[in-house]
């Protein structure tokens, strides 16, 4: 065999092996997305596989004229908004100034800061506090807690630290405050990362669900996620019940879940592409140590 | 420099950092002056301080409860077995990718093989009810369509952890091939000219250049990620996992929101949660120290 096709069959091979995993990855969604628009009677005979089977949007129908799931997505957000901007406030407002290396005590706030990486209370102790401080179903317990992530704030450290001094120096020269530097020099500067931060700080808050589960009670105040394990976990155990000889409780059709669950999914898959060229190079900058 | 000119110059700077401190000490050090609940008898009522102190008698109690060695068990079993399948995976994944020539089908496979990191795990569930659910799930429907027994993919052990790691790989794999390929790209190309001349094949290349061009990122993840054996998120074990299946799926984190905010238990759950964290410190701080040694390079 010559060097020529032995070479062409390495590269087949590894097209339909990467193409075989790229279909892995999406058949499941290709999946829900079919269900969501099949026909009750085709999901409950088995026929949907990837593609939908007697088309209807009465599921996504169900979904939008249901005024709590509604509500749920605004305020998911809404919420999801909100986090990431006070995020990113607190955690640029962090990193600036523990890059100036003249700063007294950095190093003590930094160890302050690095130790809460490696230790934590625990979730007891967490829902004690947000207990003590009248926080439980309240907006601010899916907010606060999770404020600065000292992860995204080495990420930030080193993307500050690689800002040539002389830009900020200069600028210091010309009688700028720290305010201004940052606001005018440093920030617009770090755009990529804030993008890359941005989405981090988003995409937690969108599928965080612990908190929620722990901190909130008031059906008004469910985040999506939410909402959507108690759909998925009811009929799981109804199934298991079932299995165990009880009696049909009232399932959601398979097409409601399914709808619930790309509903739920869209909003990340809406803004991803747009930030994908960005999070990669932040990945990179989270692995070197700060 | 005087102190009132050093103050005139940095003061901004102390105020920025004000905010996010006053963060820190009351939202992390906050939970942990809580963590003395685990030597007190804690009374909702009383609240942290007026609870009165038992020792170490939560933790006797504790470390005689069956449940506990199960769910310790269950965290090792599952981060192992995670490790064994989830591991190797990006590896073997980037190693492709970098072997791909077309620009267009890298990027459209990179795009798509990243998004399953972006989702929730109660979206995951979700799905993962829908494709393995016993009676509706597309998978045993195709299986019965093929005249095959259907499998209890959610509901009996060993199918159930099979799902959960293929749930595992699905998740992570193609995300995890960002900082394999990140390395790859400071390959110096005149190896593989090199070996070209010498004739190299494409597998002897990938085993003698590109596999130990990343060896280093392997080995430190590797080390990183055994440094992580106890600590095992709430939401994967949590979502994935039901009660027909507890003897397997219930996990220290699943554990201590079991005993702690289902039956209301708090002591008990704190010790919990506090001997999930020091050991859990003592393997990161662990694995650093190898990690240190072996590559020269640790996280810390």
């Amino acid at each position: 065999m010559s060097e020529r096709t032995s070479n062409r069959i390495f590269d087949i091979v590894n097209i339909v092996f990467v193409a075989l995993f790229v279909l892995f990855c999406l058949a499941p969604f290709l999946h829900v997305i079919a269900v969501s628009l099949s026909s009750n009677r085709a999901i409950t005979s088995g026929e949907v596989t990837i593609f939908p089977i007697e088309v209807n949007w009465d599921a996504y129908i169900k979904v939008f004229s249901d005024n709590a799931m509604i509500r749920s997505l605004i305020f998911t957000i809404v919420l999801t908004f909100a986090t990431t901007v006070l995020c990113m406030l607190f955690t640029i407002a962090a990193s600036y100034p523990l890059t100036k290396t003249n700063l007294k005590g950095r190093k003590f706030f930094m160890y302050v800061i690095i130790i809460t990486m490696f230790f934590s209370g625990g979730i007891i102790p967490e829902y004690l506090l947000i207990r003590d401080l009248h926080m439980l179903n309240s907006v601010w317990s899916l907010i606060l807690p999770g404020l600065v992530s000292p992860f995204n704030l080495i990420i930030l450290i080193s993307f500050f630290n690689n800002i040539p001094p002389s830009l900020e120096e200069s600028a210091e020269i010309d009688g700028s405050s720290h305010f201004y530097t940052l606001m005018k020099i440093v920030l617009p500067l770090s755009m990529p990362v804030m993008a890359t931060l941005s989405l981090f700080y988003a995409v937690g808050r969108w599928n965080g669900f612990q908190d929620s589960l722990m901190y909130i009670n008031n059906p008004d105040l469910y985040p999506l996620q939410l909402k959507l394990f108690q759909m998925v976990q009811n009929n799981m155990v109804s199934e298991l019940t079932q299995m165990e000889g009880a009696n049909r409780t009232a399932l959601t059709p398979e097409s409601l879940k399914a709808a619930t669950v790309i509903f739920a999914t869209v909003p990340i898959l809406a803004v991803y592409p747009w930030l994908q060229k960005y999070f990669v190079s932040g990945v990179m900058l989270g692995a070197v140590k700060g | 420099m005087s102190k009132a000119t050093y103050f005139r110059r940095y003061w901004q700077l102390y105020a920025l950092l004000s905010l996010p401190i006053i963060y820190f000490l009351i939202f992390r050090y906050g939970p942990m002056y809580g963590v003395q609940i685990a030597f007190k008898d804690f009374n909702l009522f009383k609240g942290i301080g007026g609870s009165e102190w038992i020792g170490f008698d939560a933790f006797r109690e504790v470390f005689g409860m069956r449940e506990f060695y199960t769910t310790l068990r269950n965290t090792f079993m599952l981060n192992f077995l995670d490790l064994l399948v989830s591991f190797p995976a990006p590896i073997i994944l980037a190693i492709m990718l970098y072997e791909i020539k077309s620009v267009w089908f890298k990027k459209i496979s990179q795009t798509i093989l990243y998004i399953p990191h972006f989702i929730s795990w109660v979206i995951i569930g979700g799905i993962v009810y829908q494709l393995f659910g016993n009676q509706s799930g597309m998978v045993n429907g195709v299986l019965e369509g093929m005249g095959l027994n259907p499998i209890p993919f959610l509901t009996e052990k060993n199918p159930w952890l099979i799902t959960y790691l293929f749930t595992g790989i699905w998740q992570s794999a193609g995300w995890g091939t960002i900082l394999y390929l990140a390395a790859l790209t400071g390959v110096n190309k005149e190896l593989f000219e090199a070996a070209e001349v010498d004739g190299a094949t494409r597998l002897k290349k990938i085993r003698y250049i590109t596999l130990p061009s990343i060896k280093p990122t392997i080995v430190t993840l590797l080390i990183l990620n055994i440094g992580k054996m106890v600590t095992i998120g709430f939401d994967r074990p949590y979502i994935i996992g039901n009660t027909a299946v507890r003897e397997y799926s219930d996990v220290l984190s699943t554990f201590v929101y079991r005993i702690g905010m289902e039956s209301g238990q708090y002591t008990l759950a704190t010790v919990v949660g506090l001997f999930q964290a020091v050991v859990g410190l003592v393997f990161i701080l662990g694995s650093n120290y190898i990690s240190k040694k072996v590559t020269g390079d640790g996280i810390l």
